[in-house]
């Protein structure tokens, strides 16, 4: 009994993790404090702003104290404790400052002394937006090549396979990264936005397809399917009929498909021809982490890989209930 | 038997190379077709026309792609992979080096997550015991740490504690990347298998004759639950590749991932067709060994195909 709750349990908090994302990611300028291209004097590589409610004082409402640049190249700073400035609620984003020249930096700030923690909101829009398109992508031409081949048979089905697992014995990562390179290297954020989500559904379709061919290609000898058949349907209205069988399928597919696809927009962006580095996806911030004195001095610099894993975390703890619920097995 | 063996064998060798080939083919025709080339660099330097052409047609770009294709495939016989634009050598030893270096860097990797499988048996058959939790939580958090997590993760640790070297083109750190999450996946896998397997007939049966319970456990059930880790080995083989680009190029390890990336950066057609072919060529071989592992198992795999 315990397992069942524990799978339950983490199955709830996988999707309330997911969800939580996706409305971070919706209203991310909203909760945002900063621009994030806003730089920051004197504030490379700042440590996360600590948010106070107590001094020699007393106790008050949640405050900050100024920061203060004690030396530029060793990049220390230090709190100037004599002065207190309160946090506003719901003016510039959730929660800012009321003083413009002392940022609220809740992530630290990266080498150009830009806010983190913003540019991790406006990073997921890109990051998250162009998973879920691929996701998308990816399963609506795998739900079709999948039906078409199962429902046909003979050489069409032969030939799509053929294709699909040609795919499969690729490794993703090549396969995005030679697509990508093929097309023109330099182009506007939403460009990249399109092509690379259509690169993602190009590339995760085959898996979707096998699987959806096995559903349908079982059920194509059912008795509804002979009525279809009967009826007059051609392969692909037989295939439409057939399609619903495939659903809990597709829904751990989906599932399966958002970490691999966060995870490759993070790779090709870190590797160069994903978002340009203007565009700050989580891909691009995590270029700045490069070597292990930044990641040691500036752990915050990590933020992104920190949300990818919860993410993917979330997914993990999803699926694994899922497929213990028997509904689907690798 | 023996000639099922053969024919086994040859038909994977046969679709092994239709595959290398196809690979190269078809990453020599994407990189020939797509917009921009080798020589855009020196046209966005303002060089004369005269020294353009003059480049393009040192590199066979003046020719029709089907007609440069062909030229490569018949070099290919002579062991000629043309010449890389953006280093000035022969393709085939810059190819050459990188390949035994990746090669080296997923063998090591390998090694490294086979040890997901003993842990995973060990696991799977005693699943509510305190070490099947902790491995599970550890695996499962292992899992969710892809390569491009897993390097900056091993980079914090190895810089903050000095017990890894982060030294670039060290191996211990771009292999541990890769094996992690291998590992915690073959150990999930291998554990479902094994907890699985200690319920099939034949496994109350040996039970119910005597055979002692790690006999039971390692030979009977283990032999059961491999083939469920054999049946994914070219996922495995994939994972391991595609890993690879990112942890080479993050780790400075000189292998094919980074060297067909800088081709790809600079439009290097034979050096991208190059790494594309020894790349194909080191996974085919992956997944045939595999291949024979399994019939090895199971000789209903031969029989299959």
């Amino acid at each position: 009994m315990s397992q069942a709750f524990r799978r339950r349990w983490s199955a709830t908090f996988g999707i309330s993790v997911l969800v939580g994302a996706v409305v971070i990611a919706v209203a991310g300028p909203w909760l945002a404090p900063h621009a994030p291209d806003e730089q920051f004097e004197d504030r490379a590589y700042a440590p996360p702003t600590r948010i106070h409610v107590f001094d020699s004082a007393g106790l008050h409402a949640p405050f900050v104290h100024p920061l203060v640049l004690v030396d530029r190249l060793a990049r220390t700073y230090r709190e100037d404790t004599s002065v207190r400035i309160p946090l506003v609620w719901l003016r510039h984003g959730l929660v800012s400052t009321t003083d413009p020249a002392q940022p609220l930096l809740l992530f630290g700030a990266d080498p150009l002394g830009r806010d983190v923690f913003s540019r991790l909101l406006f990073g997921a829009r890109l990051s998250l937006g162009v998973t879920f398109l691929g996701v998308l992508g990816a399963l609506v031409i795998g739900a079709a090549i999948g039906a078409l081949a199962g429902s046909a048979g003979g050489w069409t089905d032969g030939g799509l396979m053929l294709i699909a697992d040609f795919l499969l014995a690729l490794p993703g990562a090549y396969l995005v990264l030679v697509l990508r390179s093929a097309l023109r290297q330099v182009l506007e954020t939403w460009e990249v936005f399109a092509l690379v989500a259509l690169l993602f559904a190009l590339a995760g379709w085959p898996h979707a397809a096998r699987g959806v061919r096995a559903i349908i290609a079982s059920e194509r000898s059912r008795e509804y399917a002979e009525a279809a058949r009967a009826a007059g349907a051609g392969s692909w209205r037989v295939a439409r009929q057939l399609l619903p069988a495939a659903r809990g399928f597709l829904a751990v597919e989906l599932i399966l498909l958002i970490p691999a696809l966060l995870v490759a927009e993070a790779t090709i962006s870190y590797l160069g021809l994903g978002f340009a580095d203007v565009s700050g996806s989580w891909g691009v911030m995590l270029k700045d982490a490069e070597n292990g004195r930044v990641v040691v001095d500036a752990p915050w610099m990590l933020a992104p890989a920190a949300a990818i894993f919860i993410i993917v975390l979330a997914t993990q703890l999803v699926a694994r209930a899922r497929m213990a619920a028997g509904e689907i097995r690798w | 038997m023996k000639s099922a063996i053969g024919r086994f064998v040859a038909w994977r060798l046969c679709v092994a190379a239709a595959f290398v080939i196809a690979v190269a083919a078809s990453a020599f025709l994407l990189v020939r077709l797509a917009p921009g080339d080798a020589t855009t660099d020196l046209a966005m330097s303002r060089a004369t026309p005269s020294a353009i052409e003059a480049a393009r047609h040192r590199l066979g770009l003046d020719q029709s792609a089907l007609a440069q294709l062909a030229q490569w495939v018949g070099g290919i016989a002579r062991l000629d992979l043309g010449q890389s634009s953006r280093f000035g050598r022969p393709v085939a030893g810059l190819v050459g080096e990188s390949v035994m270096n990746t090669a080296v860097l997923a063998v090591v990797a390998l090694l490294i997550a086979l040890a997901g499988i003993p842990l995973g048996i060990l696991t799977g058959s005693r699943q509510h015991s305190l070490f099947a939790r902790v491995i599970g939580a550890l695996s499962l958090a292992l899992v969710c740490c892809p390569p491009i997590i897993g390097t900056l993760a091993l980079l914090f640790f190895g810089a903050a504690t000095g017990w890894l070297s982060i030294a670039p083109g060290h191996l211990v750190l771009p292999a541990l990347a890769l094996a992690l999450p291998l590992a915690a996946m073959l150990e999930r896998l291998q554990s479902q298998a094994a907890a699985e397997a200690l319920h099939a007939p034949d496994i109350l049966a040996a039970a119910a004759r005597g055979v002692p319970n790690g006999r039971l456990v390692w030979l009977h059930a283990g032999r059961h639950a491999l083939r469920s880790v054999l049946g994914v080995a070219g996922i495995v083989m994939a994972t391991l590749f595609s890993g690879s680009i990112v942890v080479e190029t993050m780790a400075a390890w000189p292998g094919i991932g980074q060297l067909m990336l800088k081709a790809l950066m600079s439009r290097d057609l034979y050096l991208v067709a190059g790494c594309a072919m020894a790349g194909a060529a080191l996974l085919a071989v992956g997944n045939l060994l595999a291949d024979l592992l399994r019939a090895a198992l199971d000789p209903r795999v031969v029989r299959v195909s």
